[in-house]
């Protein structure tokens, strides 16, 4: 294996510039996460407690395994999204350990409004299905929900990606032996009574849990019969003469406890198929990072230095080092698992796009996870580089992106814009998981650029009607648009939508990748059949 | 020498006498009951006799059975042990009968001994000095007072009729003697109707300070040293050293060749023990004198380099004491603590169990453990629940102190409470180092040795908080290694969590006071094992920590302080060793609450196996809380079990005499809101 040799000045001023800089991104986002970890209000907090519920952050810690990570996916979902707030968009998902297993969790918080769905609600829940069946991960579910956002469900009910989907999900997990747990700690109804009634194996809380297609308010008003919710569905109705629920819990840790022991017998063996190496830590401390990437995101800077500092023992083995250069391909381990990394070093000409189509079949043809560092303007543009077929080269990449069956994951490091988002995996491509660091931008083209042309649009069209626009007009015109753009492709409005799966702290970057490999592998890779490469 | 010989005795001292005979080629026999009936003594002997069911009544105290097995299998000679039949005049006397040698004293050294007042009398006679006292029946003022005088202050003035502390009074000095006096009669007239009085002396800080004798039938007699055993709880020995400490060799000789004096005013042969009370001001009176191999017997032959039971054999076999006296010299200094099934925290009630884990420190020339079970055997109700006794030796007590202190802090033992804690808590107590005993140590040290009222312990409880988190590190990895995923992220134990702290909340309770310790995890440089620094807090003070763990002992450095200390685990409960004594923890996990689906019919359950005394309620009464419902005893102590809460007998399910299984439900009880 070949070390990669950092060469930066861990001492100079820009680095020291740099790293101040970016650690007030990720002390802006850790403050804002604090806040919005706390979920509902102090008052609904208080409430919840005090009906002997457990919050729903602690409900995870109790589910998990003693000392288990725990990958949080989207904690920036719904953030000012809506008028209401509604912190993580009332739902916490992620993967944990439970009895030596990884699961995916999805948790309502009843402090939030009740733990109803929000349209952001229903797509944070459907992409964590979604990432546990990719991953052929196991699902708990902690309900403690009110169902659907009643003001919002234009948004939430009709459409296919809507709530119905949630219980598609379970019928079609279920049927491919992905186990799915239930466990009613709070409210279920209406829908929400399908979650653990669709569930294969459910637990239900005392005094705590219900299940009912319609509440008391609703049975009254229908019918006139007046009955508590706990005499309607509660866990004694459930347990001993519905039958929705199998397990009786005396609390919400006694719940979690038989939730525990439901996934401890599940029966399933990792099907790990890969050879792994010993384990090194990287040469150079990860918080590194900070100091490596530019506080000006003009500034070129190598990312081998950030490969270094992420990669096993910092050893990379470059592919096509000569060629094609402003893509970086190569060969490493994480956390002992092969892959093949490739990541970007400027922007994309044909070669770039050439060699990165010929590493994605290797690592497809070896099963070798790819990892994807992205951090693109785009593809290189103008007559020569049209005329060099620069659109052809692109489209092999974006094929071999697409259709390449081994997992991947993309880290947005910086820049994300255009075509070369396609070309290195963008959310569009099915990576099994997607990340962000505090400083990357996401848009279909840099704001300046996009002010620029429309401004030169504009212009055209003003000068064909004899009319004139001054520099300063032309200025005022394209501020909000750069402004709207800078906006719109923040982390945080990308991430509050769920065009990823949340911002991570560079510094934790082979942590998480590490966690996100492992988790990826209790699904066997697939053999790739790649689509036609135009030549 | 005997051919072969038969132990009539169990546990611990018929191993141990097992051993010896193996060594001098005598063959062994054992006898059994059915609860021994794969016990230690019974495999380690070359032939066992089964004697009967488990209380000792009914088998080891039966001595017709025990001859029999002797006569069956050929034994010409029979070792008692202690206990049991071991002063047993009877038995001594059949043995002689049926032409069987009790290795052991003669019947009339036996029987002059039994009696405690007829002892005294002997060695009154012996000029064997006795706690100076007047028994007169001429109880004129005068008399008691000249008495007391003579004696010296401080008195002890005693109702004969006395008990329980009833007329009885300390008298300090000539002056209060009226008073005392006046008091105590009064006293006694009004609780026995009797006023008649004895004056002793009061011995203000006694010690008691024993003579190990050995006589042959030869005419030779010597002392082998004394022991200290003023360390006692209850009238029983708790932590025995040889020699005494603060003994000079004049005291010593005054002693042992009292104790000879003693021993043949009675016409002694083999091992007997002579126990005298040492007053602060070097006087010694005589006590009594245990016709036997005492329990403490391996502290003397630590430091004389001797085997006691070699010696009983060669004397009982009718051979000369292998030593004169001259040929005896201390040689260091030794200590035993008797390892008890028992909780010292609950009156030392006995405990029983099974011994799920038994660990021993590792033996060597220096630590010695006599014992009779082996992990997995039973701690059953019918025997004393002695566990082993733990014997160390080093040149100085100092540093046989600190051997002692080791040694208890290795030994591990699951399943069943023992007082190993209580020991440890004692050998490392400031007054026990410094020679600060006399009989009255635990009373006048409990909160020194019981670790009474509320601590901050900000010293013990990071350690365990470090220390349960290693230990799970080192459990998950174990289990990673044998994973087809080994080097998977997901098997560190680290708490990792997405931009924020990644933090453990561990509870520990010790004694009754809960504390809430959060440990987060740093990750400097992502490394691993001792790199990682764990940041402990607890009530909001902070404790900077890296730790690790090999088997039982963790080495910290907290705060730039690095230490190390032993820890021991039973399940949830967490013992450290610190050089102050041990501190139990346990470690709070969630309630699941699992056991309120009855809870409002609560079964009440023997604590331990025993027999129930009485049943003082019947089905149908109502109760009040905390009154008595039934009185079980077990190994001779009485337990009370009373009311919970104001409620109501349903039903009752044992009588008077039963034998009760400990755990198994006494009565069927309602509390009083249903």
């Amino acid at each position: 294996m070949a070390k990669l040799i950092s060469k930066i000045n861990v001492r100079s001023q820009d680095f020291l510039d740099n790293a101040a800089h970016m650690q007030r991104q990720v002390d802006d986002l850790r403050v804002k996460l604090g806040e919005i970890k706390l979920g509902g209000g102090e008052r609904s907090r208080d409430r919840h407690l005090s009906r002997g519920k457990l919050l729903p952050r602690d409900r995870v810690n109790a589910l998990l395994d003693n000392g288990s990570a725990f990958l949080e996916f989207s904690q920036l979902a719904a953030y000012k999204v809506y008028e209401d707030n509604v912190p993580s968009a009332g739902i916490i998902t992620g993967i944990g350990r439970v009895g030596g297993q990884e699961c995916v969790i999805v948790a309502n918080d009843a402090t939030v409004k009740g733990g109803t769905y929000y349209p952001l609600t229903v797509k944070k829940h459907l992409r964590a299905q979604a990432i546990a069946q990719e991953n052929n991960l196991p699902c708990v579910y902690l309900v403690d929900s009110g169902g659907a956002n009643l003001p919002n469900q234009g948004d939430v009910f009709p459409d296919k990606e809507h709530f119905g989907r949630i219980f598609f999900n379970q019928a079609n997990m279920s049927a491919n032996n992905i186990p799915q747990i239930a466990v009613v700690m709070g409210s279920c109804t209406a829908g929400g009574a399908y979650v653990p009634a669709m569930a294969d194996e459910s637990i239900i809380v005392k005094e705590q849990g219900t299940i009912f297609l319609a509440g008391p308010p609703l049975v009254k008003a229908a019918t006139g019969e007046i009955v508590s919710a706990e005499d309607l569905g509660g866990a004694d109705v459930h347990c001993r003469t519905s039958g929705v629920t199998d397990h009786y819990a005396q609390n919400d840790h006694h719940a979690l406890e038989i939730a525990r022991s439901a996934v401890s017998n599940l029966n399933r063996v990792k099907p790990v198929d890969i050879n792994f190496h010993q384990v090194s830590e990287p040469q150079y401390p990860s918080s590194d990072i900070y100091g490596i990437i530019p506080k000006d995101t003009r500034q070129p800077y190598d990312v081998r230095e950030v490969i270094a500092r992420i990669v096993d023992g910092s050893d990379f083995n470059e592919f096509k080092a000569l060629y094609g250069n402003t893509l970086v391909c190569g060969f490493s381990h994480i956390f002992g698992y092969p892959v093949g990394i490739v990541a970007n070093n400027g922007v994309l000409f044909g070669e770039s796009a050439e060699k990165g189509a010929h590493f994605i079949q290797l690592c497809a043809m070896r099963k070798i996870p790819l990892v994807f560092l992205q951090n693109i303007t785009g593809f290189m543009v103008g007559k020569q580089y049209e005329s060099g077929g620069i659109a052809k080269h692109g489209a092999k990449m974006v094929t071999a992106v697409a259709t390449a069956q081994v997992p991947k994951f993309t880290i947005l490091i910086g820049g994300s814009f255009g075509a070369g988002n396609y070309g290195m995996c963008g959310r569009a491509y099915d990576p099994r998981f997607l990340f962000m660091w505090p400083n990357a931008r996401i848009s279909v083209m840099g704001g300046e650029q996009a002010a620029g042309v429309m401004a030169q649009v504009t212009r055209d069209k003003k000068a064909k009607l004899g009319e004139s626009w001054s520099d300063a007009e032309e200025q005022a015109f394209k501020q909000p648009i750069i402004e709207d753009y800078e906006h719109q492709g923040h982390p945080y409005y990308a991430s509050a939508r769920l065009w990823d799966d949340g911002i991570i702290d560079p510094a934790d970057t082979r942590q998480v990748l590490g966690l996100a490999i492992s988790a990826s592998l209790n699904k066997p890779i697939e053999e790739t059949k790649f689509g036609i490469f135009r030549m | 020498m005997f051919n072969k010989i038969l132990i009539a005795n169990r546990g611990e001292i018929a191993c141990r006498i097992i051993n010896t005979a193996k060594q001098m080629g005598v063959l062994t026999v054992a006898v059994y009951s059915d609860a021994d009936k794969d016990a230690l003594h019974v495999h380690m002997a070359d032939e066992a006799i089964y004697i009967g069911p488990s209380p000792s009544r009914e088998s080891y105290l039966l001595g017709d059975k025990v001859i029999a097995a002797a006569l069956k299998t050929g034994a010409q000679a029979i070792h008692p042990g202690y206990g049991f039949l071991s002063e047993n005049a009877g038995f001594c006397r059949a043995c002689t009968t049926n032409n069987i040698t009790f290795i052991g004293p003669p019947v009339a050294a036996i029987e002059a001994m039994g009696s405690k007042s007829a002892a005294k009398n002997i060695m009154e006679k012996a000029n064997v000095p006795l706690v100076p006292g007047y028994h007169g029946d001429d109880q004129s003022r005068d008399i008691i007072k000249k008495a007391a005088d003579d004696m010296g202050y401080p008195v002890l003035l005693k109702a004969t009729a006395g008990g329980g502390g009833k007329g009885m009074r300390q008298v300090w000095s000539e002056s209060e003697f009226d008073e005392g006096l006046a008091a105590a009669k009064r006293e006694a007239m009004s609780s026995f109707g009797d006023d008649t009085m004895l004056v002793e002396k009061y011995l203000t800080q006694p010690r008691h300070v024993e003579i190990q004798v050995f006589c042959d039938n030869h005419q030779h007699a010597v002392y082998l040293f004394e022991r200290d055993c003023s360390v006692q709880r209850r009238h029983q020995k708790v932590i025995e050293e040889a020699p005494a400490f603060k003994m000079s060799a004049k005291l010593r000789a005054q002693m042992g060749e009292s104790a000879i004096k003693s021993a043949q005013a009675i016409g002694y042969q083999g091992a007997g023990t002579v126990e005298f009370l040492l007053d602060v001001d070097g006087s010694f009176y005589f006590m009594e004198m245990n016709t036997r191999l005492q329990v403490e017997h391996p502290v003397t032959e630590m430091i004389s380099g001797q085997d006691l039971v070699e010696w009983q054999l060669r004397v009982a076999a009718g051979e000369v004491l292998p030593k004169t006296q001259e040929q005896l010299v201390i040689n260091g200094h030794a200590f035993e603590a008797r390892i008890y099934a028992e909780d010292a925290n609950n009156d030392f009630l006995p405990a029983t169990g099974k011994l799920s884990l038994l660990q021993t420190p590792i033996e060597s020339e220096h630590v010695r453990i006599d014992t009779g079970v082996r992990q997995g055997d039973e701690v059953s109700v019918y025997y004393d629940p002695m566990i082993a006794k733990l014997i160390v030796w080093d040149e100085s007590r100092e540093k046989a102190l600190k051997r002692l202190a080791k040694a208890l802090s290795e030994y591990r033992i699951n399943g069943v409470t023992t007082n190993i804690d209580f020991l440890y808590n004692l050998a490392t107590s400031k007054p026990f180092i410094e020679e600060d005993i006399d009989t009255g140590f635990i009373e006048k040290n409990h909160s020194l040795i019981f670790h009474d009222g509320a601590q901050e312990l900000l010293n013990e409880l990071p350690i365990v908080a470090l220390y349960l988190i290693l230990s799970n590190e080192k459990k998950a990895h174990i289990s990673a290694a044998q994973s087809n995923d080994p080097h998977s992220p997901w098997h560190h134990p680290n708490a990792w969590r997405l931009n924020e702290a990644h933090t453990h909340v561990l509870v520990l309770a010790h004694n009754d006071d809960e504390y809430t310790v959060t440990v987060e995890q740093l990750f400097q440089s992502q490394g691993q094992g001792s790199d990682v620094n764990y940041l402990i807090n607890i009530d909001n003070k902070q404790f900077d920590c890296q730790g690790t763990i090999s088997n039982n002992i963790i080495l910290v450095n907290i705060n730039g302080h690095r230490s190390q200390a032993t820890i021991s685990v039973d399940e949830n409960n967490i013992s450290l060793y610190r050089e102050n004594g041990v501190f139990n923890f346990t470690h709070i996990l969630p309630d699941c609450g699992q056991l309120d689906i009855d809870d409002k019919h609560g079964g009440l359950t023997a604590p331990m196996n025993g027999t129930m005394v009485s049943v003082l309620i019947k089905a149908g009464d109502f109760v009040k809380k905390n009154q008595p419902l039934v009185i079980m005893e077990a190994m001779k102590m009485e337990h009370t079990i009373k009311a919970p809460s104001d409620g109501t007998i349903d039903e009752v399910f044992f009588q008077a005499g039963d034998m009760v299984d400990g755990g198994a439900e006494l009565l069927a009880f309602s509390t009083d809101d249903e």
